[in-house]
């Protein structure tokens, strides 16, 4: 599918997104589009210099692993890819905290508001209310 | 540029421009024209789906997650016939004494605040609901509070035919909630004004405003505008700003109002809050009923604010601390899941506030004072004291770290939470009540506007929303915007008169 971001480094996301809620790894093709598709349409009203930072960003912590492990993030195991994700979340630098912040706010986003997930964790709510529960 | 005329212009419908619409109605029989210019859609309670992304981005400016410049809190606010009181709980309360005593703002006194707030609790049918529809989410608030040493008292709320849908941040989708979209603006529309949707005023000129209408874009929700789609310009003698503390400061700003006003922007408080949840042995109903049914006021003891609250999935995931497989475990807890809203009475400083970049958009600058992390502190330390004392196994508190804590370990929850952990960028902090940006006061160095919302040296223009308030309310804002809304509104029919050049009879 088109997008503002992830057509560009899209396997990269799904890498950090699957890191970010595991239960993503089991996400056919349809749910995978329907996750993206979520993330950018909420992009899509946003400037466009925020959307080419968060290119740099995850293309960042694709390439960051190189130092310590010689690998790519999408090289990497699962605990691997964790202590890379922590060490962004940890930091003492804001700018890093703060770019971590909104690429897992985003991985949140493309998987927990599919209404799939609202069954899969028994979130219920229904605008019809307490009649639906009876 | 079309060119229109109207007497009166209101920008923005929440509930500031709601209740001056509705207050100045009756002057439309005595040939007033009166216009409402809303920035976003006019939604039916029937297009609200309950869907989170979904009605964020119907509803909300930046689908709710507008970010400060610092990028460490989310502001939500709407942009929608009815402005925030659509996506608002209903939570209905008076403001304290002690906070307009604190305001300072001569001519405001607390039993007129208060004599106007009761004409807004009756017209918006405001009441306590019955237990038999309080959800155990809120029944262990109250529990948790009881058996902790603290007192919750009932929130009432402006509900009419309320199902429990629990989707109230959403847009009720039976139409229950008695919002200026469902009370005041129907009124006002029957009495004559005008509203205008998806009408966004760019500026504020010498007695009119220019105005960008824009189409409905392909699948969105709501109706289309009223007016076709394109560039305006609206004469009128009267102006309001009632597009709340994100909108007014803005658009004085970008209208080169600072110039004469060095006050603007300035007062920005928000009440910072967190989400927190915890996790019961058992399912709870958590998802279904009003979510926010109690309270706990701490404000004048530890600066805090708790309240029973129950969020949507995604806004539940984005507000816990952490990733991977702790934090999913405890997101398939869902329906075992208690929470709590913690709000900060944070106070206006100079470091805080609204200003505009050089495309004229909006930029917030709020940086967390020491009281307001503490804050947050005490108030996760107390939350974590309710939800133990109510069942729970483990509560998670984002100034933790790991923000898990155990039932075994909840002897030493003061000690776990510390303001040490209070890490901004890692942890997440959000605020729905903006405040101030606009403030009254005596004087033009000090404030824009009088405690009638006259903007200093300017007559044909009024504030009318909760940019005016100096500081922090300390509660749920609403009913104090109605209150001042109402001064305002009386103030305009006293000025009208002499502002529109002509005769108003007293019966308008």
């Amino acid at each position: 599918m088109s997008g503002f971001v992830l057509p560009s480094v899209r396997a990269q996301f799904r890498a950090i997104a699957t890191a970010v809620v595991p239960e993503a790894a089991s996400l056919d093709d349809a749910a995978w589009a329907e996750a993206e598709g979520l993330i950018e349409r909420t992009l899509a009203g946003r400037p466009p210099a925020l959307r080419r930072q968060l290119t740099m960003l995850i293309r960042a912590i694709d390439l960051l692993p190189l130092l310590r492990y010689g690998r790519r993030f999408t090289e990497l195991d699962a605990a691997r890819r964790t202590r890379v994700l922590l060490a962004f979340q940890d930091s003492p630098l804001l700018l890093l905290r703060r770019g971590l912040w909104g690429i897992r706010t985003l991985a949140m986003l493309g998987y927990y508001a599919r209404p799939a997930a609202y069954a899969a964790m028994g979130y219920r709510a229904d605008t019809r209310g307490w009649e639906a529960r009876r | 540029m079309i060119e229109r005329e109207y007497d009166i212009v209101i920008i923005g419908s929440g509930a500031g421009g709601g209740t001056v619409a509705a207050e100045l109605a009756p002057m439309c029989k005595q040939g007033v024209r009166i216009l409402v210019l809303e920035q976003g859609p006019r939604v039916p309670p029937d297009e609200m789906t309950g869907r989170e992304v979904e009605m964020a981005g119907a509803l909300y400016a930046d689908d709710g997650g507008f970010l400060t410049a610092e990028g460490t809190m989310s502001l939500a606010f709407a942009r929608a016939y009815g402005g925030s009181t659509l996506v608002y709980t209903g939570t209905s309360l008076v403001a304290p004494e002690r906070v307009i005593r604190h305001w300072a703002v001569r001519g405001l006194a607390h039993d007129d605040v208060v004599r106007r707030s009761a004409k807004y609790l009756a017209q918006n049918n405001v009441h306590p609901l019955p237990q038999e529809e309080i959800n155990e989410n809120n029944r262990l608030f109250v529990t948790g509070c009881e058996i902790a040493g603290y007192h919750a008292e009932q929130f009432p709320v402006n509900v009419r035919g309320c199902k429990g849908s629990s989707l109230c941040n959403l847009g009720c989708p039976n139409g229950a909630k008695m919002g200026t979209n469902a009370v005041q603006l129907p009124a006002a529309e029957r009495g004559g004004v005008e509203v205008v949707t998806r009408a966004e005023v760019r500026t504020i000129e010498e007695r009119a405003v220019t105005v960008r209408v824009r189409e409905k874009a392909a699948g969105a929700k709501g109706a289309p505008s009223e007016w076709p789609a394109g560039e305006y310009r609206v004469r009128a003698s009267i102006i309001v700003c009632s597009g709340g503390s994100m909108g007014t400061p803005v658009l004085l700003l970008r209208s080169g109002f600072a110039r004469h006003l060095p006050a603007l922007g300035a007062g920005f408080t928000c009440h910072p809050a967190h989400i927190l949840v915890a996790e019961h042995p058992r399912p709870i109903t958590n998802d279904v009923g009003h979510p926010k049914s109690y309270y706990l006021d701490r404000a004048v003891e530890e600066g805090f604010v708790l309240e029973s609250c129950m969020y949507y999935p995604f806004t539940t995931a984005k507000n816990l601390t952490g990733f991977g497989a702790p934090h999913s475990a405890l997101m398939r807890a869902f329906p075992r899941l208690q929470m709590i809203l913690v709000l900060a009475c944070d106070h206006a400083v100079p470091e805080n506030r609204i200003t505009v970049d050089a495309a004229g958009e909006p930029v917030v600058h709020y940086s967390f004072t020491p009281a307001v992390v503490e804050s947050l502190v005490r108030a996760t330390r107390a939350s974590a004291r309710i939800f133990f004392a109510a069942g729970a196994l483990r509560v998670h508190a984002p100034s933790a770290d790991p923000p898990l804590i155990e039932a075994a370990d909840a002897a030493r929850a003061d000690d776990l939470i510390d303001a040490r952990h209070f890490m901004t960028g890692r942890i997440s902090i959000s605020a729905a009540h903006l405040m101030g940006g606009a403030v009254m006061g005596g004087s033009p160095a000090d404030s824009v506007a009088d405690s009638f919302g006259r903007v200093h040296g300017v007559p044909w223009l009024r504030v009318a929303d909760a940019s005016l308030f100096p500081d922090s309310l300390e509660i749920n804002p609403y009913v104090t915007i109605m209150a001042l809304a109402d001064r305002v509104a009386e103030a305009i029919r006293a000025d009208a008169p002499a502002l529109l050049g002509r005769r108003i009879t007293e019966a308008a």
